[in-house]
């Protein structure tokens, strides 16, 4: 039903324009140039007016009728039949009933289910109808009306300029929209993760235990949401992987910058951009099949215990993840000092590696700084690497022999294969969702503020 | 004036051509020159690792791009198969027979049941489907090629021994403080523990002689601290001790010397230096006479994996393939190109080209920079909050991991439009308002087609990013079990390359290592692919000016 829409759509937007430039044409008796705009102007001016807010209807509708089919479906159930049922239990029946009305049939459904499928479907097809003449009557409604606004002196140029400002200024606010979208479905969901939870207990509890809250009727039935064993795990991996991280991209990038001939630069560059390029999932694989067993045998070797999903595998490998991140950042930064410096460094008669550690790095300190931040901030986000490396289990440690958990990764197992909205197990994956976001937030905008501002030193 | 004498002293105290200031020199240049080192040293490791790293993805990954397959002589018995509905005939049994024949030997449930899981759980599928595209074929001798099943795939590319070591290090190491002490010999083929036992006469009246033996067996391991060592001793030396007893009934009460033996593992551990048991992922000895046999009657063979590339997911790794996973990241990386193009460019346009500089611009340029910065499973939950719960989209569904994708692709346009419009000189732009053109039309018909490969550079390598982000497709479930191919949709569930990897990465068989590593290549292969486009785009249409 939505592509026939959409092909009426588009066909009456092309009418709309055939008829725009004929329209205006007639109107100077064919003599184009006795026009305000262009004839071709008219023809968007109608075709725009036709399709735009047609579509936009389509698009609202299309988000919202499931949702409101939904609740509608839900309120005509008998009462006395979801009268003390639970959320997860009512989606249940939700999702019967949808697959009743699908034509998938397991057994004999109860009577309620199938009357409730024959109204869902009567109503999917009343609401796809309805749809499609609303759309189609918005699009005739206003072909009507830009048609007659279309005249000798009418400025269909200007019109059709207007729409599409009207259009950019939507798209570029875009951004501010998934930035919204993100603040409030997150702090919403958290918000009722802390009126099941308290703060006080997420924030600084000592134990993490949420699995143990799937069911209602076991024995520590609330779960256990104190988050500082996760939070130390993530600080953790990420302290580690920046160990490993900072110093070997900085030093890459001091090599690539002032030793390296631009032959070597060449070929060294791209090189490092491919260790960017790999997905993190790929380095999670790694992980697991190269990293973890060597340093397990390694420590076997010297009789030392390693787990398999320590600490260290999982930020050793985010560490190599990071090295060209902060190699090019670091890089830039170097490369953005002015040569007055170095060529003032040079005639005092200082070596190159005295000018690089007394004059080129304290000046590109700002930048460097920025870039770690900013790498920081990808380490505390990073998701793959840890899920498939690190371990689940919360243990407040500090070894990294030890397997730790993350934020990401606890955000990861509490929502795989799970979506009822109704427990602070699932929940719980939101308010840690809110203070990854939050937290790295705060690291991204330090980390622009500082290199913005270095930036305008030299300049 | 003081200060002019006192450097005046330095300087004519300081001489340059002194070895101390010879040393000091060379001292400062070994330094640039270590530092220089540490810089060489640091690329050299992380150009080790990327070396490590994809090599050991091709070491792991090569051989899942060949299948061993057995050929199966089938005749397509019209009794069997109703030439109107082949589809319905029970290939189960025409599979199991026409391997059986090929054993004639082979009877017994048992047996048949471990011959029987040399070939693929799949075959009978295979068969099914080609009667089904050759039902001319009824009635004849067919041949039909099916993989054999995991573990005898692995064992014959070399993947997996027939035979793993039956003793860990530290046993090997318990043992070889025994051989020390050299109390071991193998005087007729059996190795045997030289020791002294005390013969008490209360155990020996109850009949306890594995406890005697175990005791007197623990004084060579004075340092032990598990019991672990007396599975050494054989099952047997208890009755060996016992008919040493019978035959010296005078012994009782006394110390006696005596030779018990050893069990298998360590008889031949001492005996030929190393044991070795079967694999366990083989059911008998039998099952590698059987299988050699169909290898020296030339039946089974390494064809190339297009499965890998044309079959969907499956529980048996032999017959999974990423049909389902390239579909599924083709159709999301479209929805997000369809969404991310237009609106990137859109978007672009405005803040480069017709944005006032204002704090709502400022506002919108300081979100999209964060934008690319924040964490992707963020964007998971936002998909799984607003995509799923608000609008009510299906879960799995393509079209919610293009959007979410679309979300994050979308800085990344917007960056590489905004560069490449700021990259046209302001000559085409004077050049188009002078001759008339509005802004509007400077922008669309002049600036942007000369932006054009710029952009289009841009995104395809946002797309690559999008093509291998994981944890959003995750959280919004797009790694649904998709074993058939036949239902995709953008709206249907399916799974993607990352999210198979993922899935694929945590299943236990051996098969699926090779089978990870495999699509993490096809999924490399993608991405350079598509990097490979954008560069050619950079050097052929990018213009400088």
């Amino acid at each position: 039903m939505f592509g026939y829409v959409l092909i009426t759509l588009i066909a009456l937007s092309l009418a709309g324009f055939v008829l725009g430039r004929q329209r205006a044409l007639a109107a100077v008796s064919g003599t184009a140039a006795n026009l305000h705009s262009l004839p071709n102007y008219h023809g968007y001016f109608i075709a725009a007016w036709v399709g735009v807010p047609a579509l936009v209807l389509v698009l609202v509708w299309l988000l919202f009728q499931g949702s409101v089919i939904d609740v509608l479906l839900m309120r005509s159930l008998p009462a006395d039949k979801i009268a003390g049922l639970s959320q997860s239990e009512l989606a249940l029946l939700i999702s019967e009933v949808k697959s009743v009305a699908g034509g998938a049939i397991f057994g004999t459904p109860a009577a309620h289910v199938v009357e409730a499928a024959e109204r869902y479907n009567a109503w999917q097809s009343i609401a796809r109808w309805a749809m499609a003449a609303a759309a189609i009557a918005l699009a005739l409604v206003a072909m009507l009306i830009a048609r007659a606004r279309i005249a000798k002196d009418f400025r269909a140029r200007q019109g059709v300029e207007h729409v599409m400002d009207g259009l950019m200024i939507f798209c570029s606010a875009i951004a501010i929209l998934t930035t919204l979208g993100i603040v409030t479905s997150l702090a919403i969901e958290a918000y009722r993760f802390f009126q099941l939870v308290s703060p006080l207990q997420f924030f600084f509890g000592l134990n993490w235990e949420p699995q143990i809250a799937i069911r209602a009727d076991q024995v520590t039935a609330g779960g256990a949401f104190g988050a500082i064993p996760v939070y130390v795990g993530t600080l953790l991996i990420a302290f580690i992987a920046m160990a490993v991280a900072t110093p070997i991209g900085l030093l890459s990038a001091i090599y690539l910058t002032e030793y390296a001939s631009p032959k070597v630069r060449a070929v060294v560059k791209p090189l490092l951009e491919i260790l960017a390029g790999i997905p993190t999932v790929v380095y999670g694989f790694f992980a697991v099949l190269v990293v973890a067993p060597a340093m397990r045998n390694f420590g076997q070797a010297i009789g030392f215990d390693i787990a398999p999903n320590s600490a260290l595998a999982a930020g050793g490998v985010m560490g190599i993840m990071l090295i060209p991140f902060i190699s090019s950042l670091s890089d830039d930064a170097i490369a953005a000092v002015p040569q007055s410096l170095r060529d003032g460094s040079y005639g005092l008669g200082a070596t190159k590696s005295e000018t690089i550690i007394s004059v080129l790095l304290p000046a590109a300190l700002p930048g460097i700084m920025g870039g770690i931040l900013l790498a920081v901030s990808r380490a505390i986000g990073e998701t793959m690497i840890v899920v498939m490396a690190a371990g689940i289990i919360a243990s407040l440690t500090l070894n990294p022999f030890e397997p730790v958990t993350t934020v990401t990764v606890q955000i990861v197992t509490l929502l795989i294969g799970d979506t009822e909205f109704d427990n602070p197990k699932t929940l719980a994956a939101f308010a840690l969702g809110l203070v990854l976001f939050l937290v790295t937030l705060c690291l991204n905008v330090i980390a622009l503020r500082i290199v913005q501002k270095y930036r305008e030193q030299y300049d | 004036m003081t200060d002019v004498t006192t450097s005046a002293a330095v300087s004519a105290r300081h001489d340059w051509a002194s070895n101390a200031a010879k040393r000091r020199v060379k001292s400062r240049y070994a330094k640039d020159r270590r530092l220089q080192m540490y810089g060489i040293a640091a690329i050299g490791f992380a150009m080790i690792l990327l070396g490590i790293l994809i090599t050991s993805l091709f070491y792991a990954g090569y051989v899942a791009f060949s299948t061993t397959k057995v050929e199966l002589g089938v005749y397509l018995d019209s009794k069997q198969i109703d030439p109107k509905t082949p589809e319905k005939a029970n290939y189960r049994k025409i599979v199991r027979n026409a391997f059986l024949g090929y054993f004639p030997n082979v009877k017994g449930r048992k047996e048949q049941r471990n011959l029987l899981k040399i070939i693929s759980s799949g075959a009978p599928f295979i068969l099914r489907d080609y009667v089904v595209d050759n039902p001319d074929q009824i009635g004849k001798l067919v041949k039909v090629q099916v993989p054999v099943s995991d573990p005898f795939d692995q064992l014959y590319k070399g993947v997996i021994p027939r035979q793993i070591d039956a003793l860990s290090f530290d046993r090997i190491d318990t043992f070889e403080g025994l051989r020390q002490q050299g109390v071991l010999s193998a005087p007729d083929g059996r190795t045997v523990v030289k020791m002294t036992v005390f013969l008490d006469p209360e155990r020996v009246s109850a009949g306890q002689f594995s406890a005697i033996a175990n005791e007197a067996f623990k004084a060579f391991f004075p340092q032990a601290r598990n019991t672990a060592f007396v599975e050494i001793l054989g099952g047997d030396a208890a009755k060996r001790l016992q008919a040493f007893v019978e035959a010296n009934p005078d012994m009782v009460g006394k110390t006696a010397e005596v030779s018990l033996p050893i069990s298998t593992n360590y008889d031949n551990l001492f005996r030929t230096g190393e044991a070795k048991v079967r694999n366990p992922r083989f059911a008998s000895d039998n099952v590698f006479v059987w299988f050699d046999a169909l290898v020296t009657q030339d039946l089974v063979s390494t064809p190339f994996t297009w499965e890998l590339f044309f079959n969907a997911d499956s529980r048996f790794p032999e017959l999974a393939g990423l049909a389902g996973a390239i579909s599924g990241s083709a159709l999301a990386l479209l929805v997000c190109f369809l969404i991310s193009f237009p609106v990137g460019i859109a978007g672009a346009i405005y803040l480069e080209e017709f944005a006032p500089k204002n704090r709502y611009t400022d506002i919108i340029e300081v979100n999209i920079n964060n934008l690319a910065a924040v964490p992707s499973v963020v964007f998971g939950l936002l998909g799984l909050a607003v995509f799923l719960n608000v609008f009510g989209l299906p879960r799995s569904a393509p079209i919610v991991g293009g959007m979410v994708l679309s979300l994050m692709t979308l800085p990344t346009i917007i960056v590489a439009t905004r560069a490449a419009l700021k990259a046209v000189p302001p000559s085409i732009r004077e050049a188009a308002l002078g001759v008339g053109a509005s802004k509007h039309q400077m922008v669309l018909h002049h600036v942007l087609p000369l932006a054009l490969p710029g952009i289009l550079t841009g995104t395809i390598i946002g797309l690559a990013q999008a093509l291998g982000e994981t944890a959003p497709l995750l959280l919004i479930g797009m790694n649904a079990f998709i074993p058939s191919v036949e239902n995709i949709g953008i709206m249907q569930p399916a799974t993607a390359l990352p999210t198979q990897i993922f899935a694929w990465a945590d299943s236990p068989e051996r098969g699926f290592v090779s089978r990870t590593s495999a699509a993490i290549l096809v999924l490399l292969g993608f991405l350079a692919i598509m990097n490979a486009i954008a560069i050619f785009l950079r050097q052929r249409f990018e213009r400088k000016w």
